[in-house]
């Protein structure tokens, strides 16, 4: 297990630096760049603009910035918000997009899992039917209408003072965009569990518990649920890393400065170092919560023997 | 009687094979599957007869001339009007059933897309093995490591102009305003099937590596057959189960994805409308001052109750193709 994790963690730097350089030439390779534009730039201050950031040729950028980024940490300004640096843009974004993942993320566990667990034990049941039909609505209906609608009902006049629609600063601010962006892996997270919470009260070790007296709640919350656990857990890894690194559709609606924004923005504007600065955020987030459910796997179910995963 | 029970038999061990009846059969006895089948068949049927009709100027294709007359006269939905018309005074109910069109278009080339590369790289990757294997592995892991906004964008940013000029030259003309639409479309359906070929190609190469490994293909090896045959022959069929379960579940989510794209500014460009635009459409007309409700609520619905039925059978068709999944159930 240590020598897994050793080597899963020596391998983190070489992924990083093969998604660099893919991202950058998928990047270079779409037409247009951020200097590119529909206005007529002087070709001079075109050219002056391209050697200031180095883009160049493609040689020039893909040696000037690694090198800058693995010896001081700089992944160098933005092409379109002239003013700030990359490094500048994630420090001020990034916290706010955790803050609110972390939120989302905690509430769609507690629920999903609560109401997958009781939706497969009492099977069939009104539970199991609403639950069910919810959750398929959440799947099914795109989260910017969800998010609007929460923003509307929170504007209504007997909701005032609860919610200050469009703000972000304290800590009522979190709730609405929270619930926004919890119910998409809520809806996912209800199925996952129910599915394997089914599989799980069939098995047999189930009946000899009961047999030997535990009571209901014992078995399913203690013992079946660590079982049933595993399927949600795999689903955790990357689904953390998508909602911690925002949200477009949430940031947009209610209005937050977070990291989700730039995923967009930078791609339709073509903003090389913003691009490649928010993409190794994001791959670097994947690739350590999948190292960490790695992790809980073993924890949770003994069993699990990763070193044969994934090779 | 006893044909009943055999049928069961042979279901129960040979789980993706069997007579087409009994696959027929199977499907008519899962009540949802029937139900959600059924009401999407309803749907795509409407919004497809509908067309001539909706691509006409009579209902306002186009941009809308009665803006005058309708829109101030009776914008609300009536009776007659049946979903009321939107800012530009085009029916709604036109729009919808248009935009249900273009949505499962997109969703239905999005799959095939995604079948035809999904498949072709996990065959390949699991029959082959070795360095060939890790080689598309890592590519996959690669690209799945990257946010999918970032694929879809820029995949649609390099196709759009190729595709416009080529569409332009089989004409024979510069490109104009209805190539550019036509090339738009056909980035669309490039665009998020190219993203959604990933899964398919894990689920296909973890199911190959499964069967590689069954005695029956050694023995198939054994006696002389040459490789594409057992591809083909023996390999292929049983691929199948996975292969439409997870096809039909990539149509409701390209849906979405376009709707997605369609809220940011960069799905299919209007006036060809989608049920993703209509609903962000709907979303802007939406102030506290005038509700216009209904230019929300009916694509809104018609999504969701589309969606619905596409996960219903979906997931009823995995239960069919997954004899272990169907054991615990019952």
């Amino acid at each position: 297990m240590p020598r897994i994790l050793l080597y899963r963690l020596l391998q983190l730097p070489l992924i990083l630096a093969v998604i660099y350089v893919t991202t950058f030439i998928l990047v270079w390779v779409a037409p247009g760049d951020p200097f590119s534009g529909e206005r007529a730039v002087d070709p001079v201050v075109e050219q002056t603009l391209r050697e200031k950031y180095r883009a160049g040729s493609a040689v020039q950028f893909l040696t000037y910035y690694p090198y800058s980024i693995l010896t001081r940490g700089d992944f160098g300004p933005s092409m379109l918000y002239k003013e700030w640096s990359v490094n500048d843009i994630v420090k001020s974004s990034l916290p706010v997009s955790i803050a609110l993942g972390v939120f989302a993320l905690a509430i769609a566990v507690l629920i999903g899992v609560g109401v997958g667990t009781l939706a497969a034990v009492y099977r069939d049941g009104v539970l199991d039917w609403s639950s069910l039909s919810i959750s398929l609505i959440g799947i099914s209906l795109p989260s910017f209408v969800t998010a609007a609608l929460l923003l509307l009902l929170s504007s209504a006049p007997s909701m005032q003072g609860f919610f200050a629609v469009g703000s972000w600063g304290r800590p009522m601010d979190v709730v609405l965009p929270g619930l926004a962006l919890s119910l998409a892996p809520m809806a996912y997270i209800v199925r996952l569990t129910r599915a394997s919470m089914l599989d799980v009260l069939g098995s047999d070790f189930v009946r000899t518990a009961r047999a030997k007296g535990l009571s209901k709640s014992v078995v399913v919350w203690k013992h079946c649920l660590k079982n049933a656990f595993v399927p949600v857990l795999s689903y955790l890894g990357p689904a953390a890393a998508v909602t911690l690194t925002g949200s477009f559709v949430v940031e947009k609606v209610f209005n937050i400065p977070g990291l989700g924004q730039h995923f967009v923005n930078s791609v339709l504007n073509r903003d090389q170092t913003l691009i490649l600065g928010v993409v190794m955020v994001y791959s670097l987030f994947l690739l350590v919560f999948n190292l960490l459910v790695d992790v809980a796997y073993v924890l949770v179910d003994p069993r699990i023997d990763i070193s044969a995963k994934g090779t | 009687m006893s044909e009943a029970a055999v049928g069961y038999e042979r279901d129960s061990t040979i789980p993706l094979g069997g007579p087409p009846e009994t696959m027929a059969a199977r499907i008519l006895r899962s009540g949802r599957m029937t139900l959600g089948g059924g009401l999407l068949l309803l749907i795509v049927l409407a919004c497809l007869l509908s067309m001539p009709w909706t691509l006409s100027e009579s209902s306002g294709f186009g941009y809308g001339k009665q803006y005058e007359t309708k829109v101030r006269a009776e914008p609300e939905p009536t009776a007659v009007g049946l979903f009321g018309y939107d800012v530009l005074g085009r029916s709604l109910v036109a729009r919808c059933l248009l935009g249900g069109t273009i949505s499962l278009a997109v969703g239905v080339a999005a799959a095939l897309i995604a079948v035809v590369l999904g498949v072709t790289v996990g065959l390949i990757a699991g029959y082959a093995g070795g360095w060939i294997d890790s080689t598309l592995m890592r590519i996959v892991d690669i690209l799945y490591g990257l946010p999918y906004i970032l694929l879809v964008i820029l995949f649609k940013i390099a196709l759009e102009d190729p595709i416009t000029s080529l569409i332009a030259m089989m004409q024979g003309s510069s490109p104009s305003f209805s190539a550019g639409q036509a090339a738009n479309l056909i980035v669309m359906f490039l665009a998020i099937g190219l993203v959604s070929w990933l899964t398919m190609a894990r689920v296909v190469r973890g199911q190959v590596l499964s069967i590689r490994s069954m005695p029956y293909i050694e023995a198939c090896r054994s006696m002389g057959l040459p490789t594409t045959r057992i591809f083909i022959q023996h390999v292929l069929p049983n691929l199948v189960g996975p292969i439409t379960v997870y096809a039909t579940l990539t149509v409701p989510s390209a849906i979405l994805q376009e709707s997605f794209l369609s809220f940011l500014g960069v799905g299919v460009r209007p006036p060809l409308p989608t049920w993703g635009s209509l609903a962000s459409e709907g979303i802007t007309a939406l102030s506290p001052v005038k509700v216009y409700w209904w230019m929300l609520l009916f694509p809104c619905l018609l999504l969701m109750f589309t969606l619905l039925c596409l996960n219903f059978v979906g997931d009823g068709l995995r239960d069919l193709f997954d004899p272990k999944r169907e054991a615990s159930k019952v």
